[in-house]
């Protein structure tokens, strides 16, 4: 087993198999508005995961025991299509995307300000065509971008990234190849999301296994990766708002 | 049940002052009482009490065929049941996203720690191996259910037996073999989770306190031959977590998997 020294620590990964850096983002594509239908949609690729998001709202929230007189709520629905997987996933709700759903519509509720809009809701669908590991990530970058497109006032934007531990070898952006990584200390994976201005942590989840120590430099990382999702979200946007004027 | 506004006022109150109503420090959890062996038909079970705050686990095994992913492999299959009876707050009817969430926490912890030697538990490749369930049923839920019950799940899968095989009909004996599930000790991690309450970060709350909490931080940690891991984090509710808060949480993390993890260890192995 050939391991290299990464911060002075021994490690039996060594290279990523699609020859990315360990601080290297995969390719990244955003399509603003493909959901005409929708208030605000956008889609957000990275690598071969691919994440679309359509936003309604605010409108009137049904049934009428869930609206909240001081403020607007955020709701989320996220949702793998079944061929998105080699596995076909069976249609419909299951435990893990109802977890998602849960965990994507906290991810997003401080960026949005629904003071103005009491007893409504605001509604984002996250659909997943095709998974390759980050499905959550990328519908929360997805999300974000489709929410501001729709108007929806907000606070500040939403970047997400899965951090990796490998071993003992941090990486972003994880794959599903990586995912199933077995060797040594195997995958250990780290969903993020970072607030563009207050760069508070609005999604932290952990399953794997890491020193407490190494959790600082995965924030760290994190960070620069959510500072370059962000940049390539608020392009998309004025991109998109420049076509329309 | 909303927590009344009076109260929600009070404890911000105490909390400024560093108390809380029921005297203990912010770090401090409740009284901590583990029982095992409390149902003879399951092949481990578990009581848990941390102060009023009670649930069972047990852990039910039969012989299954394994997933096409994990031929060599046992299954795991974990739920939490939050029902009327531990709570106002619980209804009837299917799990809520509260009890799914919590479940797949404790699953999460169990799971990728690697605690079970999910290779040991097969009995033929390809063709049976034994699944494992582990149920957790909330008795009365007075606070911090979520770490009660992940604590129950660990100790019933400890002391859990392995039902006989009977080869000839593939299928589990309702007796008891002697032998344990294969375990790796080392990696049984410690769920912990903190709540954030205006400038306060409190462990093991009750049941009003959770209500006030602005985001919750559930940490699972195993001592791996004293080089602690985390093996399972979720953040959960809407308020973010800032830097200075992380480096705060983690902190308070280590000095309590420290001074706990031995005395729940006693009451164990």
């Amino acid at each position: 087993m050939t391991t290299k020294k990464e911060n002075n620590v021994e490690s039996a990964y060594t290279k990523r198999s699609d020859g990315r850096a360990f601080d290297e983002l995969r390719d990244i594509e955003i399509k603003v508005g493909i959901t005409p239908g929708a208030d605000g949609s956008a889609s957000y690729q990275s690598g071969k995961t691919i994440a679309r998001a359509a936003v309604f709202g605010p409108r009137t929230l049904h049934p009428q025991h869930m609206q909240n007189p001081q403020k607007g709520i955020l709701r989320v629905n996220y949702d793998m299509m079944s061929f998105s997987v080699p596995d076909r996933k069976k249609p419909g709700p299951n435990r893990r995307s109802q977890e998602i759903s849960k965990v994507i519509q906290w991810a997003l509720e401080p960026c949005v300000d629904l003071d103005s809009f009491p007893n409504t809701v605001v509604d984002v669908f996250i659909s997943i065509p095709q998974a390759d590991a980050g499905t959550r990530v990328a519908g929360i970058n997805a999300a974000a971008i489709a929410l501001a497109h729709a108007g929806v006032p907000m606070r500040e934007m939403a970047s997400a990234v899965a951090v990796g531990k490998m071993d003992r070898t941090l990486v972003v952006d994880v794959d599903k190849e990586e995912e199933d990584y077995e060797t040594g200390e195997g995958a250990t994976d780290i969903p993020i999301c970072i607030l563009s201005r207050s760069k508070t942590i609005s999604l932290l989840q952990l399953d794997g296994k890491i020193r407490p120590e190494e959790l600082e430099r995965v924030i760290e990382m994190a960070k620069k990766c959510t500072d370059e999702i962000y940049k390539k979200q608020a392009k998309a946007l004025k991109d998109a708002v420049k076509e329309k004027i | 049940m909303e927590t009344p506004l009076i109260h929600k006022r009070r404890i911000f109150e105490y909390l400024k002052q560093g108390k809380r109503f029921d005297g203990r420090a912010f770090d401090e959890y409740r009284k901590i009482e583990i029982k095992t062996g409390i149902s003879a038909n399951a092949e481990g079970s578990a009581s848990v009490k941390f102060g009023d705050t009670e649930v069972y686990a047990g852990v039910k095994m039969s012989v299954v065929t394994p997933y096409s992913d994990g031929p060599e492999e046992g299954t795991l299959t974990v739920s939490m049941e939050l029902g009327p009876m531990a709570s106002k707050d619980y209804e009837m009817g299917a799990p809520t996203i509260e009890a799914i969430e919590m479940g797949r926490i404790i699953d999460r912890g169990i799971r990728e720690s690697k605690f079970i030697q999910f290779d040991k538990l097969c009995i033929k490749a390809g063709e049976k191996v034994w699944s494992v369930f582990v149920d957790i049923y909330a008795v009365n839920d007075a606070g911090n259910m979520m770490d009660a019950a992940a604590l129950a799940a660990l100790v019933a899968l400890a002391n859990a037996k392995i039902p006989v095989y009977n080869e000839k009909e593939g299928k589990a004996e309702h007796e008891h073999t002697k032998d344990s599930l294969p375990l790796n000790k080392e990696m049984m991690a410690f769920n912990m989770t903190l709540y954030k309450i205006d400038g306060a970060i409190i462990a093991d709350p009750t049941k009003e306190e959770e209500s006030l909490g602005e985001y919750r931080l559930s940490v699972a940690m195993a001592p791996n031959k004293g080089e602690p891991l985390i093996t399972s984090m979720q953040k959960g509710r809407e308020e973010p977590i800032t830097s200075e808060e992380m480096t705060r949480i983690l902190n308070m993390l280590n000095n309590l998997f420290k001074e706990l993890y031995p005395k729940i260890l006693k009451e164990l192995w």
